[in-house]
Protein backbone atom coordinates (compact mmCIF):
# COMPACT_ATOMS: atom_id res chain seq x y z
CA UNK A 1 0.00 0.00 0.00
CA UNK A 2 2.40 2.45 0.69
CA UNK A 3 4.64 1.52 -2.02
CA UNK A 4 2.03 3.24 -4.55
CA UNK A 5 2.30 6.47 -2.23
CA UNK A 6 5.78 6.38 -2.42
CA UNK A 7 5.51 6.56 -6.26
CA UNK A 8 3.17 9.49 -6.28
CA UNK A 9 5.62 11.55 -4.52
CA UNK A 10 8.38 10.22 -6.96
CA UNK A 11 8.19 12.41 -9.96
CA UNK A 12 7.95 15.78 -8.09
CA UNK A 13 10.78 14.68 -5.47
CA UNK A 14 12.88 14.09 -8.60
CA UNK A 15 12.05 17.43 -10.68
CA UNK A 16 12.58 19.37 -6.69
CA UNK A 17 15.55 17.91 -5.95
CA UNK A 18 17.59 17.70 -8.97
CA UNK A 19 16.15 21.55 -10.64
CA UNK A 20 15.94 23.25 -7.58
CA UNK A 21 17.96 21.93 -4.41
CA UNK A 22 21.17 20.68 -6.70
CA UNK A 23 21.05 24.35 -8.51
CA UNK A 24 21.03 25.49 -4.70
CA UNK A 25 23.96 23.12 -3.91
CA UNK A 26 25.77 24.07 -6.86
CA UNK A 27 25.70 27.85 -5.83
CA UNK A 28 27.02 27.59 -2.53
CA UNK A 29 29.95 25.37 -3.40
CA UNK A 30 30.65 28.22 -6.23
CA UNK A 31 30.47 30.93 -3.64
CA UNK A 32 33.31 29.26 -1.60
CA UNK A 33 35.10 29.21 -4.73
CA UNK A 34 37.31 31.54 -6.60
CA UNK A 35 36.75 33.46 -10.03
CA UNK A 36 37.89 31.49 -12.82
CA UNK A 37 39.94 33.72 -15.45
CA UNK A 38 37.22 33.43 -18.06
CA UNK A 39 34.18 33.66 -16.38
CA UNK A 40 33.09 30.57 -14.34
CA UNK A 41 35.01 28.99 -10.96
CA UNK A 42 38.22 27.85 -10.11
CA UNK A 43 40.17 26.60 -7.16
CA UNK A 44 41.26 27.02 -4.61
CA UNK A 45 38.24 27.38 -2.03
CA UNK A 46 37.88 30.96 -0.04
CA UNK A 47 35.91 32.82 1.53
CA UNK A 48 36.61 35.78 -0.55
CA UNK A 49 33.23 36.34 -1.63
CA UNK A 50 31.80 36.77 1.75
CA UNK A 51 34.11 39.24 2.34
CA UNK A 52 32.98 41.59 -0.35
CA UNK A 53 29.72 42.23 0.70
CA UNK A 54 31.19 44.54 3.32
CA UNK A 55 32.72 45.93 1.11
CA UNK A 56 31.27 49.93 0.90
CA UNK A 57 29.99 49.62 -2.06
CA UNK A 58 28.23 46.32 -1.99
CA UNK A 59 26.98 47.06 1.62
CA UNK A 60 25.20 50.58 0.67
CA UNK A 61 23.76 48.54 -2.62
CA UNK A 62 22.75 46.18 0.56
CA UNK A 63 21.57 49.31 2.95
CA UNK A 64 19.41 50.78 -0.03
CA UNK A 65 17.88 47.41 -0.91
CA UNK A 66 16.64 47.41 2.47
CA UNK A 67 15.24 51.12 2.99
CA UNK A 68 13.52 50.57 -0.48
CA UNK A 69 11.85 47.32 0.31
CA UNK A 70 11.07 48.96 4.09
CA UNK A 71 9.30 51.83 2.31
CA UNK A 72 7.52 49.95 0.06
CA UNK A 73 6.00 47.52 2.39
CA UNK A 74 4.76 50.36 4.58
CA UNK A 75 3.12 52.19 1.60
CA UNK A 76 1.75 49.16 0.86
CA UNK A 77 0.21 48.64 4.81
CA UNK A 78 -0.90 52.24 4.58
CA UNK A 79 -2.78 51.46 1.10
CA UNK A 80 -3.68 48.04 1.68
CA UNK A 81 -5.37 48.11 5.13
CA UNK A 82 -8.07 50.28 4.40
CA UNK A 83 -8.59 48.89 1.19
CA UNK A 84 -9.07 45.18 3.57
CA UNK A 85 -11.58 46.75 5.36
CA UNK A 86 -13.26 47.78 3.04
CA UNK A 87 -13.45 44.29 1.34
CA UNK A 88 -14.22 42.75 4.32
CA UNK A 89 -16.96 45.17 5.53
CA UNK A 90 -18.90 44.83 2.12
CA UNK A 91 -20.74 41.78 2.26
CA UNK A 92 -21.89 40.14 -0.67
CA UNK A 93 -19.80 41.82 -3.16
CA UNK A 94 -16.46 40.91 -0.53
CA UNK A 95 -15.12 38.14 -3.65
CA UNK A 96 -15.80 40.61 -6.77
CA UNK A 97 -13.80 43.21 -4.96
CA UNK A 98 -11.22 40.95 -3.53
CA UNK A 99 -10.55 39.58 -6.89
CA UNK A 100 -10.16 42.97 -8.83
CA UNK A 101 -7.18 43.63 -6.18
CA UNK A 102 -5.79 39.91 -7.14
CA UNK A 103 -6.95 39.86 -10.98
CA UNK A 104 -3.77 42.54 -12.16
CA UNK A 105 -1.76 40.52 -9.82
CA UNK A 106 -1.74 37.24 -11.86
CA UNK A 107 -1.52 39.34 -15.17
CA UNK A 108 1.73 39.76 -16.36
CA UNK A 109 4.45 41.64 -13.94
CA UNK A 110 6.39 42.40 -16.71
CA UNK A 111 3.75 44.42 -18.66
CA UNK A 112 2.63 46.25 -15.23
CA UNK A 113 6.29 47.49 -14.62
CA UNK A 114 6.07 48.74 -18.52
CA UNK A 115 2.90 50.24 -17.70
CA UNK A 116 4.41 52.61 -15.59
CA UNK A 117 7.72 53.24 -17.85
CA UNK A 118 4.48 54.19 -20.44
CA UNK A 119 3.29 57.10 -18.13
CA UNK A 120 6.53 58.13 -16.15
CA UNK A 121 9.35 58.64 -19.13
CA UNK A 122 10.17 62.01 -20.44
CA UNK A 123 7.67 61.26 -23.54
CA UNK A 124 5.44 59.34 -21.73
CA UNK A 125 1.43 60.36 -20.42
CA UNK A 126 2.06 62.41 -17.48
CA UNK A 127 4.86 64.76 -18.88
CA UNK A 128 2.98 65.28 -22.04
CA UNK A 129 0.31 66.16 -20.15
CA UNK A 130 1.72 68.18 -17.92
CA UNK A 131 3.31 70.17 -20.64
CA UNK A 132 0.33 70.54 -22.68
CA UNK A 133 -1.18 72.45 -20.19
CA UNK A 134 1.54 74.59 -19.90
CA UNK A 135 2.38 73.20 -15.58
CA UNK A 136 6.41 72.44 -16.53
CA UNK A 137 8.66 73.67 -19.39
CA UNK A 138 10.72 71.02 -19.42
CA UNK A 139 9.66 67.18 -18.76
CA UNK A 140 10.09 66.03 -14.78
CA UNK A 141 12.59 63.12 -14.15
CA UNK A 142 10.18 61.19 -12.80
CA UNK A 143 11.54 57.88 -14.31
CA UNK A 144 14.61 55.69 -13.82
CA UNK A 145 15.06 57.33 -9.70
CA UNK A 146 14.17 55.43 -6.40
CA UNK A 147 10.65 56.93 -6.37
CA UNK A 148 9.39 54.95 -9.51
CA UNK A 149 11.10 52.06 -8.42
CA UNK A 150 8.97 52.73 -5.33
CA UNK A 151 6.06 52.99 -6.79
CA UNK A 152 6.75 50.01 -9.58
CA UNK A 153 6.84 47.49 -6.23
CA UNK A 154 4.25 49.07 -4.63
CA UNK A 155 1.98 48.58 -7.44
CA UNK A 156 3.15 44.84 -7.93
CA UNK A 157 3.20 43.75 -4.52
CA UNK A 158 0.20 45.43 -3.01
CA UNK A 159 -2.09 42.58 -3.52
CA UNK A 160 0.18 40.23 -1.48
CA UNK A 161 -0.74 43.03 1.22
CA UNK A 162 -4.08 42.81 0.82
CA UNK A 163 -4.72 39.67 0.78
CA UNK A 164 -3.74 38.59 4.35
CA UNK A 165 -5.43 41.77 5.30
CA UNK A 166 -8.75 40.99 4.06
CA UNK A 167 -8.47 36.97 5.76
CA UNK A 168 -7.39 38.70 9.29
CA UNK A 169 -10.01 41.18 9.17
CA UNK A 170 -13.03 39.33 7.67
CA UNK A 171 -12.60 36.67 10.18
CA UNK A 172 -12.53 39.78 13.26
CA UNK A 173 -15.69 40.03 15.26
CA UNK A 174 -17.88 43.18 14.80
CA UNK A 175 -19.57 42.95 17.83
CA UNK A 176 -16.18 43.72 19.73
CA UNK A 177 -15.84 47.00 18.02
CA UNK A 178 -19.98 48.06 19.05
CA UNK A 179 -19.02 47.05 22.62
CA UNK A 180 -15.72 49.25 22.14
CA UNK A 181 -18.40 52.10 21.33
CA UNK A 182 -21.24 51.04 23.60
CA UNK A 183 -18.29 51.37 26.37
CA UNK A 184 -17.28 54.98 25.04
CA UNK A 185 -14.26 54.63 22.82
CA UNK A 186 -14.56 56.93 20.05
CA UNK A 187 -13.54 55.35 16.35
CA UNK A 188 -10.05 56.31 16.67
CA UNK A 189 -9.61 55.30 19.60
CA UNK A 190 -11.57 51.67 19.21
CA UNK A 191 -9.45 51.23 16.20
CA UNK A 192 -6.08 51.80 17.81
CA UNK A 193 -7.09 49.42 21.14
CA UNK A 194 -9.15 47.25 19.47
CA UNK A 195 -8.94 46.09 15.86
CA UNK A 196 -5.51 47.13 15.26
CA UNK A 197 -4.21 44.14 17.93
CA UNK A 198 -6.64 41.97 16.60
CA UNK A 199 -5.08 42.51 12.72
CA UNK A 200 -1.92 41.81 13.91
CA UNK A 201 -1.55 38.58 12.12
CA UNK A 202 -2.54 40.03 8.74
CA UNK A 203 -0.32 43.14 8.66
CA UNK A 204 2.51 40.70 9.95
CA UNK A 205 1.97 38.30 7.01
CA UNK A 206 1.16 40.59 4.68
CA UNK A 207 4.19 42.08 5.52
CA UNK A 208 6.71 39.83 5.24
CA UNK A 209 5.35 39.10 1.99
CA UNK A 210 5.94 41.97 0.64
CA UNK A 211 9.12 42.82 2.27
CA UNK A 212 10.65 39.52 0.73
CA UNK A 213 9.26 40.34 -2.43
CA UNK A 214 10.62 43.12 -3.11
CA UNK A 215 14.56 42.59 -1.04
CA UNK A 216 14.37 39.97 -3.84
CA UNK A 217 13.63 42.40 -6.83
CA UNK A 218 15.10 41.90 -9.88
CA UNK A 219 13.04 43.30 -12.73
CA UNK A 220 11.43 46.59 -11.39
CA UNK A 221 14.61 47.99 -10.25
CA UNK A 222 15.99 46.87 -13.80
CA UNK A 223 13.18 48.97 -15.58
CA UNK A 224 12.29 51.60 -13.78
CA UNK A 225 15.28 52.50 -11.48
CA UNK A 226 18.72 54.42 -12.82
CA UNK A 227 22.45 53.71 -12.74
CA UNK A 228 21.81 54.17 -9.23
CA UNK A 229 18.72 52.68 -8.23
CA UNK A 230 20.31 48.86 -8.39
CA UNK A 231 19.02 46.38 -5.56
CA UNK A 232 21.15 42.90 -4.81
CA UNK A 233 18.78 40.88 -7.62
CA UNK A 234 20.89 43.53 -9.94
CA UNK A 235 24.09 42.67 -8.64
CA UNK A 236 23.63 39.01 -8.84
CA UNK A 237 21.90 39.05 -12.44
CA UNK A 238 24.98 41.36 -13.33
CA UNK A 239 27.63 38.93 -11.71
CA UNK A 240 26.27 36.02 -13.56
CA UNK A 241 25.98 38.12 -17.11
CA UNK A 242 28.01 41.16 -17.37
CA UNK A 243 31.28 41.06 -14.58
CA UNK A 244 31.03 37.23 -14.71
CA UNK A 245 32.41 36.77 -11.04
CA UNK A 246 30.44 34.06 -10.78
CA UNK A 247 31.17 32.94 -6.66
CA UNK A 248 30.42 36.69 -5.97
CA UNK A 249 27.05 36.64 -7.59
CA UNK A 250 26.61 33.28 -5.79
CA UNK A 251 27.52 34.31 -2.60
CA UNK A 252 24.73 37.49 -3.19
CA UNK A 253 21.91 34.91 -4.22
CA UNK A 254 22.86 32.65 -0.90
CA UNK A 255 22.73 36.00 1.41
CA UNK A 256 19.63 37.08 -0.12
CA UNK A 257 18.15 33.39 0.19
CA UNK A 258 19.29 33.32 3.55
CA UNK A 259 17.94 36.96 4.71
CA UNK A 260 14.42 35.38 2.81
CA UNK A 261 14.55 32.47 5.18
CA UNK A 262 14.65 33.99 8.50
CA UNK A 263 12.29 37.06 7.71
CA UNK A 264 10.01 34.13 7.53
CA UNK A 265 11.02 32.12 10.23
CA UNK A 266 11.24 35.39 12.30
CA UNK A 267 8.01 36.49 11.51
CA UNK A 268 5.76 33.97 10.82
CA UNK A 269 4.48 31.95 13.18
CA UNK A 270 3.75 28.27 12.77
CA UNK A 271 1.19 27.34 11.09
CA UNK A 272 1.29 30.17 8.74
CA UNK A 273 4.35 29.37 7.16
CA UNK A 274 2.42 26.07 6.04
CA UNK A 275 0.77 26.60 2.33
CA UNK A 276 1.17 22.51 1.73
CA UNK B 1 -21.95 56.27 8.18
CA UNK B 2 -19.47 58.88 7.94
CA UNK B 3 -16.60 56.79 8.52
CA UNK B 4 -17.83 53.90 5.89
CA UNK B 5 -17.87 56.84 3.12
CA UNK B 6 -14.73 57.77 4.15
CA UNK B 7 -13.39 54.30 3.50
CA UNK B 8 -14.92 53.51 0.09
CA UNK B 9 -13.45 56.72 -1.38
CA UNK B 10 -10.11 55.41 -0.23
CA UNK B 11 -10.74 52.23 -1.57
CA UNK B 12 -11.89 53.72 -4.92
CA UNK B 13 -8.54 55.93 -5.21
CA UNK B 14 -6.48 52.56 -4.28
CA UNK B 15 -8.53 50.65 -6.96
CA UNK B 16 -7.74 53.15 -9.47
CA UNK B 17 -4.32 53.04 -8.47
CA UNK B 18 -4.32 49.42 -9.48
CA UNK B 19 -5.91 49.65 -12.79
CA UNK B 20 -6.12 53.07 -14.33
CA UNK B 21 -1.87 52.22 -15.70
CA UNK B 22 -3.21 49.29 -17.48
CA UNK B 23 -6.24 51.02 -18.89
CA UNK B 24 -4.14 53.96 -20.29
CA UNK B 25 -1.39 51.45 -21.45
CA UNK B 26 -4.47 49.58 -23.16
CA UNK B 27 -5.98 52.72 -24.47
CA UNK B 28 -2.73 54.13 -26.13
CA UNK B 29 -2.12 51.29 -28.25
CA UNK B 30 -5.49 51.78 -30.45
CA UNK B 31 -3.91 55.37 -30.36
CA UNK B 32 -3.10 56.58 -34.27
CA UNK B 33 -0.17 58.70 -33.40
CA UNK B 34 3.27 57.01 -32.38
CA UNK B 35 3.22 59.59 -29.91
CA UNK B 36 1.22 59.96 -26.73
CA UNK B 37 -1.05 62.13 -27.83
CA UNK B 38 -4.17 61.18 -28.69
CA UNK B 39 -5.02 61.04 -32.42
CA UNK B 40 -8.17 58.87 -33.32
CA UNK B 41 -8.77 55.33 -33.12
CA UNK B 42 -6.38 52.94 -35.37
CA UNK B 43 -5.40 49.35 -35.46
CA UNK B 44 -1.92 50.20 -36.97
CA UNK B 45 0.02 49.10 -34.02
CA UNK B 46 -1.70 45.56 -34.30
CA UNK B 47 -1.25 44.94 -37.18
CA UNK B 48 2.68 45.91 -36.78
CA UNK B 49 2.89 43.56 -33.73
CA UNK B 50 1.71 40.83 -36.29
CA UNK B 51 3.67 41.35 -39.39
CA UNK B 52 6.87 41.44 -36.71
CA UNK B 53 8.76 38.39 -37.11
CA UNK B 54 10.54 37.98 -34.18
CA UNK B 55 7.28 38.69 -32.24
CA UNK B 56 5.44 36.11 -33.42
CA UNK B 57 7.97 33.43 -33.67
CA UNK B 58 8.84 34.47 -29.48
CA UNK B 59 4.93 33.96 -28.87
CA UNK B 60 4.90 30.27 -30.83
CA UNK B 61 7.75 29.66 -28.58
CA UNK B 62 6.15 30.48 -25.49
CA UNK B 63 3.26 28.61 -25.90
CA UNK B 64 5.15 25.61 -26.64
CA UNK B 65 7.37 25.88 -23.61
CA UNK B 66 4.11 27.27 -21.44
CA UNK B 67 2.06 23.77 -22.56
CA UNK B 68 5.24 21.07 -21.85
CA UNK B 69 6.17 23.13 -18.70
CA UNK B 70 2.19 22.88 -17.45
CA UNK B 71 1.59 19.37 -18.67
CA UNK B 72 4.63 18.18 -16.88
CA UNK B 73 4.27 20.32 -13.43
CA UNK B 74 0.55 19.17 -13.44
CA UNK B 75 1.37 15.74 -13.68
CA UNK B 76 3.81 15.41 -11.35
CA UNK B 77 2.13 18.31 -9.12
CA UNK B 78 -1.33 16.08 -9.20
CA UNK B 79 0.45 13.01 -7.70
CA UNK B 80 2.69 15.24 -5.84
CA UNK B 81 -0.41 16.84 -3.94
CA UNK B 82 -2.46 13.46 -3.21
CA UNK B 83 0.72 11.64 -2.23
CA UNK B 84 1.40 14.94 0.55
CA UNK B 85 -2.74 14.40 1.42
CA UNK B 86 -2.13 10.71 2.39
CA UNK B 87 1.08 10.98 4.40
CA UNK B 88 3.24 13.27 6.01
CA UNK B 89 6.56 14.05 3.18
CA UNK B 90 7.50 16.84 5.66
CA UNK B 91 11.42 17.24 3.12
CA UNK B 92 9.42 17.42 0.46
CA UNK B 93 6.65 19.77 1.63
CA UNK B 94 9.42 22.48 3.19
CA UNK B 95 11.18 22.51 -0.65
CA UNK B 96 8.38 22.92 -2.30
CA UNK B 97 7.71 25.64 -0.33
CA UNK B 98 10.92 27.27 -0.51
CA UNK B 99 11.23 26.60 -4.21
CA UNK B 100 7.79 29.36 -3.84
CA UNK B 101 9.74 32.06 -1.19
CA UNK B 102 13.00 32.08 -3.25
CA UNK B 103 13.54 35.42 -5.49
CA UNK B 104 13.51 34.57 -8.87
CA UNK B 105 16.62 35.90 -9.54
CA UNK B 106 18.28 33.53 -7.44
CA UNK B 107 16.00 30.42 -9.02
CA UNK B 108 17.54 31.41 -12.68
CA UNK B 109 21.32 32.01 -11.48
CA UNK B 110 21.20 29.07 -9.84
CA UNK B 111 19.98 27.25 -12.82
CA UNK B 112 21.99 28.09 -15.08
CA UNK B 113 24.86 27.45 -12.99
CA UNK B 114 23.50 24.02 -13.17
CA UNK B 115 22.99 23.71 -16.17
CA UNK B 116 26.74 25.14 -17.71
CA UNK B 117 27.85 22.41 -15.09
CA UNK B 118 26.26 19.32 -16.73
CA UNK B 119 27.36 20.66 -20.05
CA UNK B 120 30.59 20.38 -19.04
CA UNK B 121 30.23 16.64 -19.19
CA UNK B 122 27.53 16.88 -22.20
CA UNK B 123 27.20 18.48 -25.55
CA UNK B 124 24.24 20.04 -25.04
CA UNK B 125 23.21 23.86 -24.81
CA UNK B 126 20.91 26.36 -23.53
CA UNK B 127 17.60 26.33 -25.54
CA UNK B 128 13.81 24.86 -25.21
CA UNK B 129 14.41 22.35 -23.57
CA UNK B 130 16.46 23.98 -20.46
CA UNK B 131 13.52 26.76 -20.54
CA UNK B 132 10.66 24.02 -20.54
CA UNK B 133 12.39 22.65 -17.36
CA UNK B 134 13.30 25.45 -15.38
CA UNK B 135 9.23 26.44 -15.85
CA UNK B 136 8.31 22.84 -14.44
CA UNK B 137 10.54 23.52 -11.57
CA UNK B 138 9.02 26.53 -10.78
CA UNK B 139 5.31 25.49 -11.49
CA UNK B 140 5.34 22.28 -9.61
CA UNK B 141 4.40 24.02 -6.35
CA UNK B 142 1.54 26.24 -7.83
CA UNK B 143 0.08 22.97 -9.02
CA UNK B 144 0.70 21.20 -5.78
CA UNK B 145 -0.95 23.74 -3.48
CA UNK B 146 -3.76 24.65 -5.98
CA UNK B 147 -4.50 20.42 -6.03
CA UNK B 148 -4.21 19.79 -2.08
CA UNK B 149 -6.58 22.95 -1.91
CA UNK B 150 -8.92 20.99 -3.74
CA UNK B 151 -8.32 17.67 -1.63
CA UNK B 152 -8.62 18.83 1.87
CA UNK B 153 -12.46 19.65 0.18
CA UNK B 154 -13.21 15.90 -1.01
CA UNK B 155 -14.67 13.45 1.30
CA UNK B 156 -11.81 10.63 1.69
CA UNK B 157 -14.09 7.99 3.00
CA UNK B 158 -15.29 7.70 -0.76
CA UNK B 159 -11.73 6.92 -1.46
CA UNK B 160 -12.04 3.95 1.12
CA UNK B 161 -15.90 2.93 -0.21
CA UNK B 162 -14.20 2.13 -3.17
CA UNK B 163 -11.73 0.28 -1.86
CA UNK B 164 -14.08 -1.84 0.63
CA UNK B 165 -15.58 -3.08 -2.56
CA UNK B 166 -12.20 -4.11 -4.41
CA UNK B 167 -10.89 -1.29 -6.34
CA UNK B 168 -7.10 -1.41 -5.63
CA UNK B 169 -5.22 1.34 -4.58
CA UNK B 170 -4.72 2.98 -8.15
CA UNK B 171 -7.93 2.61 -9.13
CA UNK B 172 -9.42 4.21 -6.64
CA UNK B 173 -7.46 6.99 -7.34
CA UNK B 174 -8.04 7.20 -11.09
CA UNK B 175 -11.87 6.23 -10.95
CA UNK B 176 -12.73 8.18 -7.62
CA UNK B 177 -10.80 10.79 -6.48
CA UNK B 178 -9.29 12.16 -9.45
CA UNK B 179 -12.76 12.76 -11.47
CA UNK B 180 -13.73 14.81 -7.64
CA UNK B 181 -10.77 17.05 -7.82
CA UNK B 182 -10.63 17.52 -11.41
CA UNK B 183 -11.75 20.99 -11.57
CA UNK B 184 -8.70 21.73 -9.01
CA UNK B 185 -6.17 20.05 -11.37
CA UNK B 186 -7.84 21.86 -14.33
CA UNK B 187 -7.42 25.25 -12.26
CA UNK B 188 -3.52 23.93 -11.41
CA UNK B 189 -3.35 23.88 -15.24
CA UNK B 190 -4.04 27.33 -15.83
CA UNK B 191 -2.33 28.89 -13.31
CA UNK B 192 0.72 26.72 -14.34
CA UNK B 193 0.55 28.06 -17.86
CA UNK B 194 -0.32 31.50 -16.86
CA UNK B 195 2.89 32.00 -14.44
CA UNK B 196 5.17 30.16 -17.35
CA UNK B 197 3.98 31.87 -20.14
CA UNK B 198 4.67 35.17 -17.86
CA UNK B 199 7.93 34.50 -16.65
CA UNK B 200 10.94 36.71 -17.68
CA UNK B 201 13.83 36.74 -14.76
CA UNK B 202 14.00 33.31 -15.12
CA UNK B 203 13.55 32.53 -18.90
CA UNK B 204 16.00 35.13 -19.76
CA UNK B 205 18.95 33.94 -17.92
CA UNK B 206 18.12 29.97 -19.14
CA UNK B 207 17.10 30.53 -22.48
CA UNK B 208 18.86 30.11 -25.88
CA UNK B 209 19.85 31.63 -28.74
CA UNK B 210 17.11 29.71 -30.25
CA UNK B 211 14.58 30.01 -27.39
CA UNK B 212 13.60 33.46 -27.26
CA UNK B 213 10.02 33.90 -25.26
CA UNK B 214 7.34 36.91 -25.83
CA UNK B 215 8.36 38.29 -22.61
CA UNK B 216 11.59 38.65 -23.27
CA UNK B 217 10.81 40.36 -26.80
CA UNK B 218 8.62 42.68 -25.32
CA UNK B 219 11.50 43.64 -22.28
CA UNK B 220 13.53 44.45 -25.16
CA UNK B 221 11.28 46.80 -26.80
CA UNK B 222 10.85 48.23 -23.59
CA UNK B 223 13.92 48.99 -22.89
CA UNK B 224 14.65 50.32 -26.61
CA UNK B 225 12.13 53.49 -26.27
CA UNK B 226 8.45 53.99 -26.86
CA UNK B 227 6.66 52.22 -29.32
CA UNK B 228 2.77 51.54 -29.50
CA UNK B 229 3.49 47.86 -30.52
CA UNK B 230 4.33 47.04 -26.62
CA UNK B 231 1.58 48.72 -25.78
CA UNK B 232 -0.51 46.53 -28.28
CA UNK B 233 1.49 43.38 -27.42
CA UNK B 234 0.71 44.24 -23.66
CA UNK B 235 -3.04 44.58 -24.13
CA UNK B 236 -3.14 41.46 -25.38
CA UNK B 237 -0.70 39.43 -23.16
CA UNK B 238 -2.77 41.06 -20.17
CA UNK B 239 -6.60 40.05 -21.84
CA UNK B 240 -5.29 36.69 -22.77
CA UNK B 241 -3.74 35.73 -18.82
CA UNK B 242 -6.66 37.56 -17.61
CA UNK B 243 -9.09 35.17 -19.43
CA UNK B 244 -7.24 32.09 -18.05
CA UNK B 245 -7.02 33.48 -14.56
CA UNK B 246 -10.79 33.78 -14.30
CA UNK B 247 -11.29 30.47 -15.84
CA UNK B 248 -9.13 29.27 -12.89
CA UNK B 249 -10.95 31.05 -10.10
CA UNK B 250 -14.17 30.17 -11.55
CA UNK B 251 -12.83 26.36 -11.94
CA UNK B 252 -11.70 26.72 -7.92
CA UNK B 253 -14.48 27.96 -6.12
CA UNK B 254 -16.88 25.42 -7.74
CA UNK B 255 -17.88 22.92 -5.65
Amino acid sequence: MNRLRTWFLAPARTLNFVFFLVPLAIILAYSLMSRGIYGGVEMPWTFESYQRLFDPLYGGILMRSFAISLLSTVLCLVLGYPLALFIARSGARRNLYLNLVMLPFWTSFLVRTYAWMFLLRDTGLINTVLLAMGVIREPLPLLYNDGAVVLGLVYGYLPFMVLPLYTTLERLDKSLFEAAADLGARPFVAFVQVMLPLSMPGIRAGSILVFISCIGAYLTPDLLGGSKTIMIGNVVQNQFTGARDWPFGAACSLVLMALVMILLKLFLRKGEDQLL
Amino acid sequence: MKSSRWLSAYAVGVYAFLHVPLLVLAAFSFNASKFTVWQGFSLEWYRLAFANDVLVESAWNSLWIALASTAIATTAGTLCAYGLWKRKAPILAGSLYLSLVTPEIVTGVSLLALYQWIFRFLRLQLGMHTVILAHVAFCLAYVVITVIARLRTFDASLEEAAMDLGATEWQAFRLVTLPAILPGVIAAALLAFTVSIDDYVITSLVAGVDSETLPMVVYQMARRGVSPVVNAISTLLVLFLGILIVASERLQQRT
